[in-house]
This record gives C-alpha cells, sequence and structure tokens, in this order.
C-alpha cells in the first residue's frame, strides 16, 4: 500500500488531498479530444513514404502516377523544404539543428534509417493517400548500414555524413559527433588508494517511450499566410517553433492548439508529422490530417539511445568509493544529438565520490533520431554504475542500502559536473527503503533474490506563464500552456486554490494554445509542477494581491491592511464583517472591473530528485525467465502536491523501467531492417507481468520552490533495471550486464554460470 | 469504392452507416460516426485502445470491419455512463486515480466492463489477466487492477442491497 | 488498405460457389485476427472476402462419444475453452485456445484461421496435432480429410487449393479412462504474446506407466513438427525423471529452430526440452485424475 511520509505541520488545505483530476470525467466518458479526434471540413489525409533501407542514397523521386490517381491533391519530397542552417540555434529549453531537425522531417539526398520519411501526400481519403503512396517510385543506392556504436566508432566505419566533424578529430570525417569528458580529482590515485576495484563493461539496447497514442497532427493554412496546427504535444510552443524553422515561415505565422496528449515520456517533444501536414496544407489550401501508424512510430519516431558502457570503480576497505571512471557510448540515431552528456552528468550524481573521470560519446547511427525519454540518459548509465556499486558493496560484506548512504550525496555535496548541492533528499529515498515492510520482510523460496539500486534526475526549471482569473461567482480559472501529461493540470489547480482559499474543484485549469499565453517551454524535465506550479502561485498570488485592493476599496483603507485569512478577507478596525471571495468576486465590477492575475517565470531554484527502488524476482533456471514478485520505490518529491499522480508518476516510472530491463528492446536484422515493430514483439509489461507497485513518497522540500516541488516525473525510470538486475544475481548468482535481461540472455547467464557452456552443448 | 449500408444497434440505438468493406468498425465509429471516444492504438490488435462490446463480447475494433457488424448490437465508452450517472467503474478510475494521459482509459472501462459483467467478484490475477490485452503505459497498472477491485465491490454492495430490498418487499 | 468487395455466405454451397468464383483472389474471413493485420500490411491482397461466420457448419462444435469432437472453422476460441466437452476430454485443447492473443482476440479467432493462416507458432495447432485432429476441407467438386499434421506446409502455406474451404475440425474421441493431454508455450510476457516454442503433447496411461504419447512442437521449424523419437521413447515407460528428460531431449533434437526476433535457435532448442518435459508432467497429472 502506498504510504506518505508528509510532513504534517505543513499546513495545506489544498496541497497534499486527492481530490477527483479535473479532465477525469471527460476521460472516463470518451469525451476527451485528442490531436486524432480532430476533423474538419473539406480535410485531406496526409501519409509519409519511408525508406525500407537503413542506409541508402536517394537517386531518384518519380511520383507522377501517385499525383494522377483520383483525389491525390499533392505530393511534397525533400526538395519542398528549404535548406536549414548547419548550427545549433536555441529554442526555448533545448538547442535545435535546423539542417538535421529538417533532414529528419523529410529525408534530402540519403536515407539514414528505415522508416527515414523520403515523401508524403495528401488525398481526400485516407485508403487513397495510402495507395498513393504505392504508386512513388524511389530509386536507391544501398550503402552499408552501421546499426551499433561500436561499428560506427570504428577506424573503417561507413560515414553517415560525410560533413560532420568533431572538435576533437579535426577535419577528418567521423560518426562521433562529440566527446564530452568530466573530471575531478586523480582516478589513478583513487583506484590506488581503494582496497576493492571492480570493472565491468554493459551493453543495453535501444528502448521506446511506448506511449499508446500515435503521433497526429492537423494543420490548416489560410490565404492571410496564417497557419493553425492541432496535435498532441508536450510542447506546443517548440512546434511552433520547429515548424517554423523547417518550413522558413516566421514563428508568429503558426499557432499551435494542444490537444488532449495520450502520452509522451519526451517522444513528443519534438516534430515529425506537424511540418509535413502544414507543408501539405499550404499546398493545396485545404486542412491536411497526418497520423502514424504503430510501426511507424516505431521505426521514425524518437525512441532512447541503446549504449555501450563501461565502469571501473574502487573502494577503500571501510566501503568509501574513492574513484570512478565511467566511459559511455550512446547511439544518437541518424543525427547528432543522444542524451549521453546527461548520462555523464547523471552516472555518479548520488554519490560523494573524490575521484571522477567520465568519457562521454554522442555517436550517429543508421537509427531512428533518438529523442527525450524520461530522465533521458540516465538509466542506461545508473543500470551500469548501480549494478557495480551493488557488488562493490558484496565484495566489502555491507548491505547495498547501507553502501549507498555512507557514500550518499547530501546538502554540500558537489555535484560530479556543477555545483554543491542544496538540500537533497538521497539518503532519505535509502532510509525510506530500508524502513519499509518491503525490505524488512524475508523473501524466502528458491531462485529468488531481492535488488536495490537507485537514481538521480536533474528535473528542469525554464520558462512558464500562468493567468488566474476569478469568475463571477468567486471561482477560478487558471490558464497555462502546459500540456498536462501527467496529472498537472490537477497540481495547477491546488496550487491556485490553496492561495485562493478555494476548493480544488472551483478552480478550472485550461490548457491553451501559443497564441493565447505566453511562451511556455516543453511539458518535459519534470518541470511542470515545478516551473509552471511556480507561475501559477505567484498569478495567483497577484490575483489575491487585486483582490485585496478591491476589499481595501470597498472598506476604503489600504490594502496592506486586508488580510486573508481561513478563506476571509478581513482589514484591522474595520467594523463590517468579513467577506468570502465569493461575496468580493461580486464586487469586482464596482471596484475596477476583472481580476486576473498574471505571472511569467524562467524558474530558478530547480531541486534535484532521487528515487531508491527495492525489487523481489523469481528465476526460472530452466527458461531464464524473470517475474517481479514484489516492488517498492522511495522518491523525493519535495513537496507532493497531489499525492495520487506523484504515485501515478512513481509507478509509471518504475513500469517503464522494469520493461527495458525485461524484454524491451529494437530488434535489427543484418540490413538494419527493424524486425519488432509493433506492439506484440516490442514487449511492453502488460497487467500480468507486474505486481502491485508500492510507493513511499518522501518529502524533502526543495528550498528553491515557494511550496517545496522538486518534480517527479523522471526519476522513477532510472533504478529498477540496476535493481532487477541485483535481484537477479542474488537469486540465482549471475550478474547481467546486458539490457534487456530477457530469457535467452538470462538462460545463458545461468547455464554458462553453471559449467553448461551452451544449452545445445548436451543435445 | 462501393458503399454498404449497414444497420446496427450502437449503445442501444438503432444506427445506419454507409461504408466501404475495406473501413474498420473503428474507422466507422470514429470517422464516420464521430464517436471518438474509442481510440486507435495500434490497428494490430494488440493495445486494446479501441475495445468495444459487439454483442455482449469485448472486441478489438479495429479488427472487426464495419461491414461484419451488420445486425449486431455494440457498446462504446460513450454508451456507459446514464446520461450524467457515471458507472461504478468510471467512478472507482476517477476516485482511485486509475488514469494519466487516458487514451488507454476507454479500452479499460470496456474490458473491465465485459470482465465483471461475467465475473462479478475477480481475483487480483483474473482482473490482471482479462486486462492483458489492454496496454497502459502511464500507470504500471497498479491503480487500474484496484479501481476495476473496488468497482467489483461496489457493484456487488449494490446488488446485495438491491436485492435484499426487493427480498423485505416480498417479505 | 487496399480495396476488395465483401460477401457474407449463409450456406456452405453458396461459400464454396463464390470461392471457385473468385478463385486465388478471395479469401475466408474468420476472426480476421491474422487476417485484417495482414491485408492492412499489404502482405496479403484478396479482392474478395467471404465471411464464412454465418455458416452453420463452421460454427458449430459438438461431441460424441463415437466420432469425437467436431469443431467448425469459425468458432471462436472463447467457445472452445468454454465448451464442456473441450474442458473435460481435450484440456490440451483448451489449454492452446486459452493462450492465443488476449480475451479480445478470444472473441473473435478462431481454430480454424489459426491453422489457416500457417503460422508456425499457432498455439492450436501443436495441440490439435497431438489429439490427431484431422481437417475437413470442402471444394468445388468434393470434400476431402487432411490430417492437421499435414494440413500446413510451409510458412504461411497450406495443402488448401484455390477454391478450397476449411470448413471444420475433427478430434477423435480420446481413448477410455486414463488419458489426458497438455499444451504449453513459452513466452517471454504472461499474456498477449507469441509462441517461442510450443509443445503439445497427448498421453494415454496405465496407472504410472505410458501406454502412448503424441509430442508435437511449435515455433521450432518451418511448420509444426511431430517428436517422433520422444514419444515412441516413452511407450511402455514409467513417466520418471530420467525417462522425462531424455524424452525432452529427444524432442529437443528433433526442433529445427531457427535464429529471429523472437528467439535464438539455441535457446528455442533448449526450451523445447524444458517444455516438453513440464507438458509431459501436465497430462500425466490429468490423467491420473481422469
Amino acid at each position: 500500500m502506498a504510504t506518505n511520509t508528509i510532513d504534517s505541520s505543513s499546513g495545506y488545505r489544498v496541497i497534499g488531498t486527492r481530490p477527483i483530476r479535473p479532465d477525469g470525467v471527460d476521460k472516463v466518458t470518451g469525451r476527451a479530444k485528442y490531436g486524432a479526434d480532430y476533423a474538419l471540413p473539406g480535410m485531406l489525409h496526409g501519409k509519409v513514404l519511408r525508406s525500407p533501407h537503413a542506409h541508402a542514397r536517394i537517386k531518384a523521386i518519380r511520383f507522377e502516377r501517385a499525383l494522377k490517381l483520383p483525389g491525390v491533391k499533392a505530393v511534397v519530397t525533400g526538395k519542398d523544404l528549404p535548406e536549414g542552417e548547419n548550427k545549433s540555434v536555441p529554442l526555448g529549453e533545448m538547442s535545435v539543428n535546423p539542417r538535421y531537425l529538417g533532414h529528419n522531417i523529410l529525408a534530402r539526398d540519403k536515407a539514414l534509417y528505415q522508416g527515414h520519411a523520403v515523401a508524403a501526400v495528401a488525398a481526400v481519403g485516407l485508403h487513397i493517400a495510402e495507395q498513393a503512396l504505392e504508386l512513388i517510385e524511389i530509386e536507391y543506392e544501398l550503402l552499408p548500414p552501421v546499426m551499433t556504436v561500436d561499428e560506427a566508432m570504428a577506424n573503417s566505419a561507413p560515414i553517415l555524413d560525410p560533413e560532420l566533424r568533431n572538435e576533437e578529430q579535426g577535419d577528418e570525417p567521423t560518426n562521433i559527433a562529440k566527446h564530452t569528458q568530466l573530471k575531478r580529482g586523480e582516478t589513478e590515485a583513487g583506484f590506488k588508494s581503494a582496497q576493492t576495484v571492480v570493472e565491468r563493461e554493459f551493453r543495453t539496447a535501444m528502448v521506446h517511450q511506448g506511449y499508446i497514442e500515435p503521433h497526429n497532427a492537423l494543420a490548416t493554412y489560410g490565404s492571410d499566410g496564417r497557419a493553425t496546427i492541432y496535435c498532441s504535444t508536450q510542447g506546443p510552443f517548440e512546434v511552433r517553433g520547429m515548424s517554423a524553422a523547417v518550413l522558413g515561415v516566421p514563428v508568429g505565422s503558426i499557432k499551435v492548439v494542444p490537444a488532449e496528449i495520450g502520452g509522451g515520456f519526451g517522444g513528443k517533444t519534438t516534430v515529425y508529422l506537424e511540418p509535413l501536414a502544414l507543408l501539405l496544407a499550404m499546398k493545396t489550401g485545404r486542412p491536411v490530417k497526418m497520423v502514424m501508424t504503430r510501426a511507424e512510430v516505431l521505426r521514425a519516431s524518437g525512441p532512447t539511445s541503446g549504449s555501450h558502457i563501461k565502469v571501473k570503480m574502487g573502494c577503500a576497505r571501510d566501503g568509501k568509493i574513492t574513484a570512478a571512471c565511467v566511459w559511455l557510448a550512446y547511439e544518437a540515431g541518424a543525427f547528432p544529438g543522444s542524451p549521453v552528456a546527461a548520462a555523464a552528468m547523471t552516472v555518479l550524481a548520488p554519490y560523494a565520490i573524490p575521484n571522477v573521470l567520465i568519457d562521454a560519446y554522442d555517436v550517429v547511427v543508421n537509427r531512428p533520431k533518438t529523442a527525450a525519454y524520461r530522465a533521458p540518459g540516465a538509466t542506461n548509465a545508473a543500470f551500469a554504475a548501480e549494478t557495480v556499486i551493488d557488488e562493490l558493496a558484496e565484495r566489502c560484506g555491507i548491505d547495498p542500502l547501507e553502501m549507498r548512504i555512507l557514500n550518499g550525496a547530501r546538502e554540500g555535496t558537489p555535484h560530479p559536473a556543477g555545483p554543491p548541492y542544496r538540500r537533497i533528499g538521497f539518503i532519505e529515498t535509502c532510509e525510506a527503503i530500508k524502513n519499509s515492510p518491503h525490505y524488512r520482510s524475508e523473501l524466502n523460496g528458491a531462485n529468488r533474490g531481492r535488488g536495490v539500486a537507485s537514481g538521480f534526475w536533474f528535473n528542469a526549471g525554464m520558462q512558464s506563464a500562468a493567468m488566474v482569473n476569478i469568475h463571477a461567482d468567486g471561482t477560478a480559472s487558471v490558464v497555462t500552456g502546459s500540456p498536462d501529461i501527467g496529472g498537472s493540470r490537477a497540481s495547477c489547480a491546488m496550487i491556485a486554490a490553496e492561495v485562493l482559499g478555494l476548493e480544488a474543484e472551483e478552480v478550472r485549469p485550461v490548457v491553451t494554445d501559443t497564441d493565447a499565453i505566453g511562451h511556455t517551454d516543453v511539458t518535459g524535465g519534470s518541470r511542470v509542477t515545478f516551473a509552471t506550479g511556480m507561475a501559477v502561485f505567484q498569478a495567483a498570488e497577484d490575483a489575491m494581491r487585486q483582490l485585496k485592493e478591491r476589499a481595501a476599496k470597498l472598506w476604503e483603507c489600504k490594502p496592506e491592511e486586508v488580510e486573508f485569512r481561513a478563506g476571509k478577507f478581513f482589514a484591522k478596525g474595520n467594523p463590517d464583517a468579513p467577506i468570502t471571495i465569493k461575496e468580493l468576486a461580486k464586487r469586482l465590477p464596482r471596484t475596477g472591473g476583472p481580476v486576473s492575475g498574471r505571472a511569467t517565470v524562467n524558474a530558478r531554484g530547480v531541486g534535484p530528485a532521487f528515487a531508491t527502488t527495492c525489487i523481489d524476482v523469481e528465476v526460472d533456471l530452466d527458461t531464464g525467465k524473470v517475474e517481479i514478485l514484489r516492488c517498492t520505490v522511495a522518491q523525493d518529491a519535495g513537496r507532493a502536491i497531489h499525492p495520487a499522480y506523484v504515485e501515478g508518476q512513481m509507478q509509471g516510472g518504475t513500469a517503464q523501467g522494469i520493461g527495458w530491463a525485461l524484454n524491451e528492446e529494437y530488434v535489427y536484422d543484418a540490413q538494419g531492417r527493424m524486425l519488432n515493430a509493433g506492439l506484440l514483439d516490442y514487449r511492453m509489461p502488460t497487467c500480468p507481468d507486474l505486481p502491485m507497485i508500492e510507493t513511499i513518497i518522501v518529502e524533502v522540500p526543495n528550498p528553491g520552490h515557494p511550496l517545496g516541488v522538486r518534480g517527479v516525473g523522471e526519476v522513477s525510470i532510472v533504478p529498477p533495471p540496476a535493481a532487477v538486475a541485483n535481484a537477479i544475481y542474488r537469486a540465482v548468482g549471475v550478474r547481467l550486464t546486458e539490457l534487456p535481461m530477457s530469457p535467452p540472455r538470462v538462460l545463458k547467464a545461468i547455464l554458462t554460470h553453471s559449467g553448461q557452456p551452451s544449452a545445445t552443448a548436451w543435445s | 469504392m462501393t458503399k454498404e449500408l449497414i444497420e446496427a444497434t450502437i449503445n442501444g440505438e438503432p444506427v445506419e452507416f454507409l461504408c466501404e468493406p475495406r473501413q474498420s468498425l473503428l474507422e466507422v465509429l470514429r470517422d464516420v460516426l464521430n464517436l471518438t471516444g474509442t481510440k486507435e492504438g495500434c490497428l494490430t490488435g494488440d493495445c486494446g485502445a479501441c475495445s468495444v462490446i459487439l454483442d455482449g463480447r469485448v472486441v478489438c475494433s479495429c479488427l472487426v470491419l464495419g461491414v461484419e457488424v451488420a445486425g449486431g448490437a455494440i457498446e462504446t465508452v460513450e454508451g456507459l455512463a446514464e446520461g450524467t450517472h457515471l458507472t461504478e467503474l468510471q467512478q472507482t478510475f476517477l476516485e482511485d486515480a486509475a488514469l494519466q494521459c487516458g487514451i488507454c482509459t476507454p479500452g479499460f472501462l470496456i474490458a473491465a466492463k465485459a470482465l465483471l459483467d461475467s465475473n462479478p467478484d475477480p481475483s487480483e490475477t483474473e482482473v490482471r489477466y482479462a486486462l492483458a490485452g489492454n496496454l497502459c503505459r502511464c500507470t504500471g497498472y497498479d491503480k487500474i487492477v484496484r479501481a476495476v477491485m473496488d468497482a467489483a465491490a461496489l457493484m456487488r454492495q449494490r446488488q446485495s442491497s438491491s436485492s435484499s430490498a426487493k427480498q423485505g418487499r416480498e417479505a | 488498405m487496399h480495396e476488395f468487395s465483401y460477401y457474407a455466405p449463409r450456406s456452405l454451397s453458396e461459400a464454396i460457389g463464390l470461392l471457385a468464383t473468385h478463385g486465388a483472389k478471395a479469401r475466408p474471413l474468420c476472426g480476421g485476427t491474422d487476417l485484417i493485420i495482414q491485408m492492412r500490411a499489404g502482405a496479403l491482397r484478396p479482392t474478395s472476402i467471404i465471411d464464412v461466420k454465418q455458416i452453420r457448419e463452421l460454427r458449430r462444435i459438438s461431441f460424441d462419444g463415437t466420432t469425437g469432437l467436431y469443431l467448425g472453422a469459425a468458432v471462436p476460441c472463447v467457445e472452445v475453452y468454454e465448451n464442456a466437452a473441450v474442458l473435460g476430454r481435450y484440456p490440451g485443447l483448451a489449454d492452446a485456445a486459452r493462450l492465443i492473443g488476449s480475451v479480445q482476440i478470444r472473441h473473435r479467432a478462431s481454430l480454424g484461421g489459426n491453422l489457416v493462416n500457417g503460422s508456425p507458432a499457432a498455439d492450436s495447432v501443436p495441440a490439435l496435432i497431438a489429439l490427431g485432429a484431422t481437417a475437413l476441407v470442402a471444394g468445388p467438386e468434393d470434400e476431402r480429410t487432411v490430417p492437421v499434421e499435414g494440413f500446413v506446409v510451409a510458412p504461411g502455406r497450406t495443402v488448401l487449393r484455390s477454391g478450397e474451404l476449411l470448413v471444420g475440425l475433427q478430434v477423435p474421441p480420446p481413448p477410455p479412462a486414463k488419458s489426458s493431454s497438455a499444451y504449453l508455450r513459452f513466452t517471454p510476457r504472461n499474456e498477449m504474446d507469441i509462441a517461442v516454442v510450443g509443445v503439445g503433447v497427448a498421453l494415454v496411461m496405465d496407472g504410472e506407466r505410458c501406454l502412448k504419447a503424441q509430442i508435437a512442437l511449435g515455433a521450432v521449424g518451418p511448420t509444426q513438427i511431430i517428436a517422433q523419437e520422444a514419444a515412441a521413447y516413452l511407450t511402455g515407460r514409467r513417466l520418471d525423471q530420467a525417462a522425462l528428460d531424455h524424452a525432452g531431449w529427444l524432442a529437443s533434437r528433433a526442433a529445427t529452430p531457427i535464429d529471429d526476433a523472437r528467439g535464438t535457435a539455441e535457446f528455442r532448442r533448449h526450451i523445447v526440452s524444458v517444455l516438453t518435459r513440464r507438458a509431459l508432467l501436465a497430462a500425466a497429472d490429468r490423467a491420473r485424475v481422469n
């Protein structure tokens, strides 16, 4: 059962309660409108023709026959897009290389992965558009595919982009887009002072976010040059900026209307269909709707990197870690930009280690361009580091949680890549697991084991805007530009309700379009309840300040003499009875007109998140299949605004982490064709694959946020793969170093360990 | 493109629609009848987002042709609530926070209804296997399973109180 | 999806007539859970779809002591594993029907469709083979029966000739008393998955001694494989651990698996021996209480 270690002295009235989510009724009745649910009169359907080859030169595209098919209104290819600048330009949170982005939307001279968009069609019906794709002829010259970082980094590797250079290799063409190094202290000396050193090598497979709703976009374009894009996205302002960049049109000419979004997990922070739908709308003058199939989602959206990782770590006799070296190479996909730099900055972040050397390589391969996935980069790296720490703990005879507490980062510990931490809750998450009914229980039965692991994520601040409008009846609306992927509307409404003395149900949250609210960065980085929540808090305070002014007008006193307590406005020495916000709202017209609070922030004071997870497994010795028996996750939320949705984030991230651990992977053949581009063979956990996921919300308030919020969306995905690996070790004595830990891999490790080199040796 | 005129019952109402043989029931519901509560997630029967009840059995509407349902009775998420009165399942999904992004929710509600229609007192394992054809990527299923079991308990309570009330009247 | 015409004949003769008229361009439709996916992917492009679900012979499920179980080709899985005769007399078939897809899929998918689809990984086929089932095929000229083990000739290809329709499956009555069957498969997920290996077994027992065994393997060759040697070895033996191990080993030798996205050949071969052992034990346990 979920437990909540909330500081009960917090004195909040709404925050920390569990009201029904404001978007709930629409979602249980089928009324909620997602991107694919939009339709407009005269609408055309667009489809994309994709490269069947992983690496090929595009010699010619002939689409005349497709254009002649009755009902086909337009065909576009890479030639219809302007060539973007080949340099990084800032775009909200992230920076974008317009050339790479544009080439990913529609290939130019080369197809760089199977599924790479080569042409797009708009037709009067979906099935006609599909038929038209079959009439487009493309002449390819096949090139050897480069599928892994090892292949791509080899000296003789085929080069994906002949123009790609990195700082270290001068003018030599390369597949290594970037090498980053983090260094502190002297690792050689650190290893010399170690009593135990463990050095291991790891590989992890490319995995997908697996949101259930495929990408979608509906675009309109008017003769006035104004465009509207309806889509399910985590970042409407990013869609606007990126679409403008790809199409070479002014940012202000595009309005993006964020529809309800069916999961994102980072994968809907960039564009695929949006600029294409708009390009086709510009060509035809009609609305164009595009929706990906599941195979397109898997092949041609942005999964996260597979990786090759090496970790060397040493500790003294007492368990204190003296030095760590980490080498990370991450698949970027077809264009530069893997999350390897984030991996470098997270991999050792939970620990105080005096001597550290981290090398990180961003490597292009003939796979889809990776996109963000929940704590991008951190999970792969934690799988490696957290199993090595487990091994060190075992060699030193220390409990794995004690090992983490002994070495754990606290307030003042310098982050490996930055300044010392302010107040953080890592140790508290370890203690919470240590004291949990789960960890204190005995695990009995053959081939069962218990593993723990921890994870770190930065969390993010960035830009947000909010408005709080007071209605005539004293209720309120809170307007933001942050699409809600996990319950942030509920938390924004609750924050405003807390400030205004209203019930959560009396505040209606609205996520509006890019014309109706100030620039708001992407829903990502666990930032919405933190940063947009901060803007909402300030906007509500702004509304409250205005309300006090109005009360002061009524009572002919100074605004600072008005107080708001227990839902009522008072003024010192005022003979009139105190009034509620509802009574005051009625008098707004006569005291100066409507009250609308506003705030914009570029939020500082981000508080990092930590999670520690405990997992029990049972391993089938004959098949290598791993069953998850029990799972508990403890995470520092800072402050849980709506605990049920904090738990929901913890449970969802943990489930994704378990899927990543056990069975999820991109499987390619030698030609670079993905063999499992469907939800039957890309095996995400189903309901019978998981136990209940127990949660412990730890609340170590973030000193940088008015309510102590840290952000809870991501970090829970980080520990599970390592926790599962550590549990498997304790169950059957083998250390797995590759993800996924699928039955064939586990069985092979078991058989090798037990002296049977292979399953067929005795047959 | 020859279209056929199909008559069926959807959420208790007689409905006529025109469709091509190649249009799935899902396409008919969403694009022809504007019942967009039923969702498309994979078009291969692997995610369950398009679940509907067809003649009493839960099916993936992406794997049924529109022309196949002639004379049939279909229940979709839009037909669950009676007016503004939510069913126990809808209510417990809200109260137990069993949904986040909500794209899988209509399919889960339909699959759960089908389960509880035939098994009013399922075990956790039975619930999990009955929902195996519905993928959720947000919740880790924990709160969904709890919501289904809570709804089952509420429904049993309602049934036993209505039957004891009936017995009371008879006595 | 491409265009096609749709027919829903109400009688067998009407269906045969339609198939004869449209020839190789026609395809019968039962549950559609494989066919519609393949058509959507462009892998199959029939121009006529003959929905056979309204034909009585294809929807009937019945049992009698002399001829055994008759299973219409279009009967959905749910009606198979909820059928009392199947549960009582052919538990291996119930195992398989219950494992296919999800609840949603099992409400549509039929065992006839599972067979005609011709997948080496089809769950119901090893179970049917182990039980000695035959397929009843009707064509424009005549009707014929084909043993299920000979029905699929290559992945996606069957013995059906243009114009022929699989009408039903006939499973002989189980021998009186101590006999039973079981089907087990291995999948990485607990449900909603495709067999990496499937093993169907049927046993006739005399106390602890095996009088007769049949073992059929799925997903470890281009078509289902009968593990003849393993079955023969068991005849007349007590099913102790050593016998089970050896039968498993013999079965794994009969397998001819390949590496694919769902598993390696080496892994599959190992799993064949594991599942053969486990399926034999399960069937023997059932026979004991029969």
